[in-house]
Order: structure tokens, then sequence, then C-alpha cells
């Protein structure tokens, strides 16, 4: 490492030789945050979502039907208090609140993994709660017509239709969590976004550690949204089927093909 | 027709036949009565045919006979028993009285075979050897089990509705419960659909079907019973109704349809 370079581009192949580790360490934990938030926070999704299509039996008790009231009553405001509110701001809270009242020094990684849940786990349960709506009602008293319970019902028919409907709003969570776990710097995560900014201090050169930051970004949200479309399209299953010979219709296997959408 | 006698019937010998028995049923949402009084018997093998003008509650009759709508007075009884009294086994009760639906309602996420297969393994507990072999079994009898890997998107509405049927029966239902099932259907595919139920009814199935089909009600129904406003008009022999209607408004019913 000799000469301090003259150029744009003498920069960038100065500082990606220097920091490339740097970069592909800060990549690395921002895809971990994201991914494990984005699947957590689905997860919680999925929970509030079918804890608050829970009806209250007509012969409960008094106190079942409290208890899902009360149920109800914390998941609306859990979904609100976190949808309303910046991410930075929860981070700050959690972060140090933990640390002054619980005397808990969470370890940065775990924080900004719990923080990404828990912010997308409010906007998942949204959508979770959309994509059952979608699902229309027939197919849900099809299956009670033939006795299936409410958690049957759920579970392979209403849930599985869901999900695939949802799908393209999961990713698009999954792409702002990408970005947005950026702001994670301010407790110290070593993401993309505070790797950079230490590499930058250096030698004070912002605008070519940031356009590196950028294109790497861009890369990893390119990445995960085809590879989300591939999902999808593998969710969708075949298009062809076969029709078998029968016993009413003797024609051989014939394979139809289904029109685009 | 696969009818299993064990299990859910006490019957008070009330009515020895009675498979299901409406009485005095009624249903209201909100301020709005939509049934009132309801009363008719379904007996073993009988096929009864509810017609009626749009909005009389013939819908809503049958999903109150389902319990997907909670009757609001009344009762009805399946083999005698109160299906709303306390005790009475209502998931043995819905697989065994099933339920066609106009919009044919399949589970879109399914193939054809696993939409007669899914209620079969999860309520009735089969495994899915016997499962499959009992869902071919009424696929083939719909002419439907050469499409048992097609996917509902990919199968017109007469075929939908056929693999509704076999859904139903793969169930081995006493009673089919049947809401307009040729109302979403092409009038070339009407008929492919009617055969199939025409089918069911020599079988012996009791079947409580919902139509606008006068020509199937006249040729298969043992009663007809015209509704209207919420009321049982008239309940005779299809031979009476169709030729020889006692009530004012069913004759001018007819009049409109026929
Ligand atoms: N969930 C509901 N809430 C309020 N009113 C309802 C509801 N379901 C049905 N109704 C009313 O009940 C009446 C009877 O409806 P129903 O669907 O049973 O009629 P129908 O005889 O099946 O008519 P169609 O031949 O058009 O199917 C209608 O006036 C309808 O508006
Ligand atoms: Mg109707």
């Amino acid at each position: 490492m000799s000469a301090i370079p003259a150029s744009f581009f003498g920069w960038v192949a100065f500082l990606l030789q220097k920091y490339g580790s740097l970069f592909l360490r800060g990549a690395w934990i921002t895809l971990l945050v994201a991914i494990s938030g984005t699947i957590c926070g689905f997860v919680i999704g999925l929970l509030v979502a079918v804890a608050r299509s829970l009806t209250v039996p007509a012969r409960a008790g008094f106190l079942p039907r409290a208890g899902i009231r009360a149920l109800r009553g914390a998941l609306a405001v859990y979904v609100e208090v976190f949808r309303g509110t910046p991410m930075i701001v929860q981070a700050m809270v959690i972060y140090y609140g933990a640390a002054q009242y619980l005397g808990l020094n969470m370890n940065e990684l775990a924080a900004a993994v719990l923080i990404v849940s828990i912010n997308t786990g409010a906007y998942m349960a949204e959508i979770v709660r959309g994509g059952v709506m979608s699902v229309d009602t027939g197919q849900s008293e099809a299956a009670r017509s033939i006795g299936m319970s409410h958690w049957q019902t759920m579970a392979s028919v209403v849930l599985p239709q869901a999900i695939r409907n949802i799908l393209p709003s999961v990713g698009n969570e999954f792409v702002v969590n990408i970005k947005d776990s950026s702001v994670l710097n301010v407790i110290a995560v070593s993401e993309l976004f505070f790797m950079s900014k230490s590499a930058a201090g250096t030698y004070l050169r912002y605008f070519e550690v940031f356009f590196i930051t950028g294109i790497i970004y861009l890369i990893l949200t390119f990445t995960v949204t085809r590879l989300l479309r591939l999902l999808e399209r593998k969710m969708d299953g075949p298009k062809h089927f076969t029709v078998f010979g029968s016993q009413s219709d003797s024609r051989a296997e014939i394979t139809y093909v289904k029109e685009e959408r | 027709m696969p009818q299993s006698q064990d299990g859910i019937e006490g019957n008070n010998g009330a009515e020895l036949d009675a498979v299901i028995e409406v009485v005095g049923l009624s249903k209201r949402f909100g301020g709005n009565e939509v049934l009132r009084d309801i009363r008719f018997t379904a007996r073993r093998g009988e096929v009864v045919c509810v017609i009626g003008p749009s909005g009389s509650g013939k819908s809503t009759l049958l999903r109150c006979v389902n319990l997907l709508e909670t009757p609001t007075g009344g009762r009805v009884m399946f083999h005698g028993r109160d299906i709303q009294g306390a005790g009475f086994p209502l998931r043995e009760y819905h697989a065994r009285v099933g339920m066609v639906f106009q919009q044919f309602n399949l589970f879109n996420n399914m193939t054809v075979m696993r939409n007669c297969v899914e209620g079969q393994r999860k309520v009735l507990r089969r495994n899915r050897d016997d499962s499959e072999k009992v869902a071919m079994k009424y696929l083939a009898m719909v002419g439907m089990d050469g499409y048992r890997d097609a996917k509902p998107a990919q199968i017109s509405g007469g075929q939908k509705q056929r693999v509704a049927i076999a859904r139903a029966l793969a169930m081995d239902p006493e009673v089919l419960l049947f809401d307009e099932p040729t109302s979403a259907l092409d009038p070339e595919t009407v008929g492919e659909v009617l055969s199939v139920m025409r089918n069911l009814a020599s079988m012996g199935l009791t079947m409580i079907v919902v139509t606008h089909e006068m020509g199937f009600a006249r040729d298969v129904a043992s009663r007809v019973v015209f509704m209207e406003g919420g009321l049982i008009v008239e309940e005779d022999a299809p031979e009476v109704i169709f030729t020889n209607p006692k009530n004012a408004r069913t004759r001018e019913f007819l009049a409109r349809v026929l």
C-alpha cells in the first residue's frame, strides 16, 4: 500500500483492497440481522394474526372470555406501538433501557435481531391478517361442513393460501429490513453501515466508501428479490398436470397447460 | 351408499325413518326475520327439493341445518337428537351431513385428490391408503378420477362441482345438502352435475336440494317444499306441486319460472 490514489476509481480500488474484508463482514451481519429478523418477525406475525382470529365461544365461561379479550387488547397495543414509532427510537429505548433499568448488557447482535424481529412482527401481523382475509370464507365453510376444526382449517386450508398470497409483501419486508437495519449502527451493531462509517473515517473518503456501500446494498436486495420470486414460482407448483386414463373417460394421458395469469 | 349406523342416533321412536327433522326453526339477522317456524322432515332415502324465489331463505335454511348459521329459534334433530343439545357430537354430525355449495368451495391449495382425502384423514382419522382408495372410488363415480392431480384452478366449473360432490361423498355421509349446485354453471355443464345427482338419488342417498332446476325437482324429488318470505308455503309430492298446486302463490311462482 504505497501511494495515495488520485482518481475516483483509484480510491475505490484502494478502499476495496484495504477494507474488503470489513465490507464483507458488515454485509454478512446485515444479511444475518435481516434474515433472522424477517423470519422471527414472520413467525410473530403469524401467531399474532392467528391469536386475533380466535372468536370468543358463546358458551365459554367468564375467565376464558376475559382472557381472550385481554390477549386481543395486548396484541393490538403491540401492533400500534411498534408500527407507530421509528425503529431507531425502538433500538435506543430497548437497548439502553435494558442496560439502565434491568442491568442487562445485551450483546449488540442479539439486540439487533430482537429489535428487527419485534418491529417486523408488528407489520407482519397486519400483513398476515390481510392474507387470511384474502382467502374466501367459502373454503373455511366447506372445511367446517366436513367436520374440520378451526385449527385444522387454519393449518391446512387458510394459512397455506394466505402465506402464498402475502409472499410478495413478506419479501418487501425482507428488503426493507436489509436497508433499515442500517439504523442499528446507533447501538454499535457491526452491520454494513457501521463498518462503512469506520472505513470512511480513516481517509475521510465518504463518497467513495458509501458508493461501494450502496452497491453492496443493491446486490443484497437484488439477489434476495430474485430468490423470493423463485420461491413464489416453486410454491405455485407445476403449470402442467396429467389426465390419467379413467374408467369413464378412456383417453390416455393428456397434459394440460394452465393458462398464464 | 354406505350408512354407518353406529354412534350418534338415539332414536326416540318419533319417526323411525326420520334422518333430519326441522322443528319450528327460525332465524333472524338483527331485526330481519329470515326464517319463520320452518318444519319439515327428511326421511331415509328421500330427496327433498326446496324451491322458491330469491331471498326466500332457502340458503339460510340449509346453513342452519349444517350449523354454518346458528338458529335463533326452534330445533334441528338428527335421528331424534337435538344437534344443539349438550353433548351432541358435532364433528361427527358434520362428517355425516355433507354440503355442496353453489360456489363449489374447493380447497384451492390442494389437488383434486387431496381435496377428497383431507377430511377423511383429519376428521375420520383414516390412513392415507384407505383415504385414497375411498377418494378414487367416488372420483371415478363422478367421472373425475383422471384429474386427480389437477388443481381446482385448472378445471371447469362443472368438473369442480363434481369434485366437490366426491369430496362430500368421501366422508361416507348419510345426508347431503345441496345449495343451488348448478346455479353458477354454464348451461352446457349443468347436465353433467345433475346426472351425478340423479345417480346418487337412485342409490338411495338422503338429499336436501335447494334448486332452480324444476325438471330435476319434478323427476327426482320425493317431496317438494315451496318457500317464500321465510315461510314454507306448500309442501307436497312433485306431481301435486307441479301440476296441481293448492296455494295461489306456488302457482304464481311456477308460472314465472316454468
Ligand atoms: N348474514 C346475513 N346477514 C343479514 N341478512 C342476511 C344474511 N344472510 C342472508 N340474509 C338475508 O336473508 C334473506 C334470505 O337469504 P337467503 O340467502 O337464505 O335466500 P335464498 O332463498 O337462498 O335466495 P337465493 O335464491 O337468491 O339464493 C335475504 O333477504 C338476505 O338478505
Ligand atoms: Mg341461496
